[in-house]
């Protein structure tokens, strides 16, 4: 039954001095140890107040690009929907009068299948889908967990940080 | 003087009862700082709502019984332990006397009683009862094994505990608890008077109160949660009551053995009131007893937990040799020194 380590190994075990044997003062040494740690700062955080501000490098939840004037950058070309391993994207592309010529009429991710690979934001020729730093997604029914354009599209501004991070991880 | 004690009786078992309650928040805070977290802190401030949201909520759990349970075994193993753990404090001194104009109430429930520490002993040994039976009748080998170990355990350690108590009892000349805190307040506290004997009788209670490091009858790596494995709802409850009950208990009759009860040095030359002297008094056996409690607390957040063969080796082979000397330099102290 019993198996052999290197600390009931007779061979390798260390030898204890006679004050160690006599574990009594040990017991005491270990007590102090344990005190000192009763004044310790805590690193607990007490989380609805104080929340955790995620690194550029994070991967949340997956947003799209909403530009300074409007608009969005995706261009519906259905990369993303492509890619994705859990296929949880969803993209229907119509055209529009601008520059771009396509936009999408309905973007949808599965928030209950996404599993925040980042692929998406990988494959994205147009840098418009990207990982944001969200990482508080609860719902009350499934129904719920269907992302559209109405909660995806982000202002540039609040992604300010990732797509400064992808500019300088692409280089 | 049936009315006094009754009266004494309910204000004990609130002061208990809430203490016990406040026991399990003060171990939760303890464990958190010792691993440097901060403990519970929600309900209410500073989280001092806690024991009452934890006694709702084992109030509203289902209480489930076995299929092979022994019924009625089953349900008062429970009382059984808590009963005994209460039952303890009946002889234990609190504080000096309280006079009341004409009338001089002692501060202890059975105040006449004149072999206190026999008492003590007594009934911490048939608190076993309840968990031996409490394994046995609830038709689980994990129950039996947490049983089993409690009952060998409580056998090995009793005779420690005995030895380490009669350094006391040698000491001072008597049986009767009162007794024992005069003999110290005239002369040294017993922890200096009777060092061997204070370390004796605290490691043993350690194992009597099945607290860590030697809680092998509930050692949940192996034996799942012990003789409490099959118990839930309210039943549960009891145990983890008399749990700590033992642990304040433990502590309160080691503070009037060892730590001169409710005496405070060099407060008589202050002059203060009679009243005012007892008021003192209750306040430093409380001082004192919560201390303990922290040393108990402490104690079990820093030592892992003794192998079974550790700790029969520890108790036969250490303890008990240690004890027969300490009797052996308690009498010599007591022929050279004290006389």
């Amino acid at each position: 039954m019993s198996t052999t380590t290197k600390y009931n190994n007779p061979k390798t075990r260390r030898k204890l001095s006679l004050w160690e044997k006599l574990y009594l003062f040990e017991v005491v040494r270990g007590l102090l140890t344990t005190f000192k740690h009763l004044f310790r700062p805590k690193f607990t955080r007490q989380y609805p107040e104080e929340r955790w501000d995620p690194p550029a490098s994070f991967r949340g939840r997956p947003v799209l690009v909403l530009e300074e004037n409007g608009v969005e950058r995706c261009v519906a070309c259905g990369l993303c929907s492509r890619v994705c391993p859990p296929l949880a994207i969803e993209v229907r592309a119509s055209e529009t009068e601008l520059l771009k010529e396509r936009y999408p009429v309905v973007f949808e991710i599965n928030m209950l299948r996404c599993i925040f690979c980042g692929y998406c934001e990988e494959v994205c020729p147009e840098e418009a889908i990207i990982m944001s730093k969200d990482y508080e997604l609860t719902f009350r029914d499934p129904s719920e967990g269907i992302f559209g354009k109405d909660k995806l599209l982000t202002p540039k501004a609040q992604l300010k940080d990732r797509l400064d991070y992808l500019a300088k991880m692409r280089n | 003087m049936i009315i006094e004690a009754l009266i004494k009786i309910a204000v004990i078992l609130l002061v208990v009862l809430t203490a016990v309650s406040y026991t399990v928040l003060l171990e939760r805070w303890v464990c958190a700082w010792v691993q440097d977290r901060i403990g519970p802190n929600r309900v209410g401030p500073f989280g001092l709502f806690q024991p009452l949201a934890d006694v709702l909520k084992l109030l509203l759990k289902e209480d489930i019984e076995p299929l092979m349970a022994q019924g009625w075994f089953h349900w008062v193993a429970p009382v059984i332990s808590i009963t005994v753990a209460f039952t303890v404090l009946a002889v234990v001194p609190f504080g000096h006397t309280l006079a009341i104009g004409e009338r001089i109430i002692p501060l202890t429930i059975a105040s006449n009683i004149n072999i206190g520490v026999l008492f003590i002993v007594a009934m911490t040994s048939v608190g076993v009862y309840g968990i031996t039976l409490a394994g046995w009748s609830s038709g689980s080998k994990y129950s039996l094994l947490g049983g089993l170990r409690s009952s060998a355990q409580m056998i090995s350690y009793e005779l420690t505990l005995g030895l380490g108590l009669l350094s006391v009892v040698m000491l001072s000349g008597t049986l009767d608890l009162n007794g024992i805190i005069d003999s110290q307040v005239n002369g040294l506290w017993n922890i200096v008077r009777a060092p061997i004997g204070f370390l004796l009788f605290l490691v043993s209670s350690f194992a009597e109160t099945n607290r860590q490091p030697f809680d092998l009858p509930e050692a949940e790596p192996e034996l799942v949660g012990g003789y409490h494995t099959e118990y839930s709802s309210m039943k549960f409850a009891l145990f983890f009551l008399s749990e700590y009950a033992n642990i304040i208990t433990a502590s309160a009759v080691m503070t009037v053995l060892f730590l001169g009860g409710w005496h405070v040095p060099f407060v008589d030359s202050l002059g203060l009131s009679p009243l005012v002297m007892t008021i003192v008094g209750v306040l430093a056996f409380i001082l004192k007893v919560v201390g303990l409690l922290f040393v108990f607390i402490w104690v079990r957040w820093s030592i892992p937990r003794f192998r079974y063969d550790q700790l029969m080796d520890l108790g036969w082979k250490v303890l008990l040799p240690l004890g027969i000397v300490n009797i052996i330099l308690t009498a010599l102290e007591k022929m050279y020194l004290m006389h």
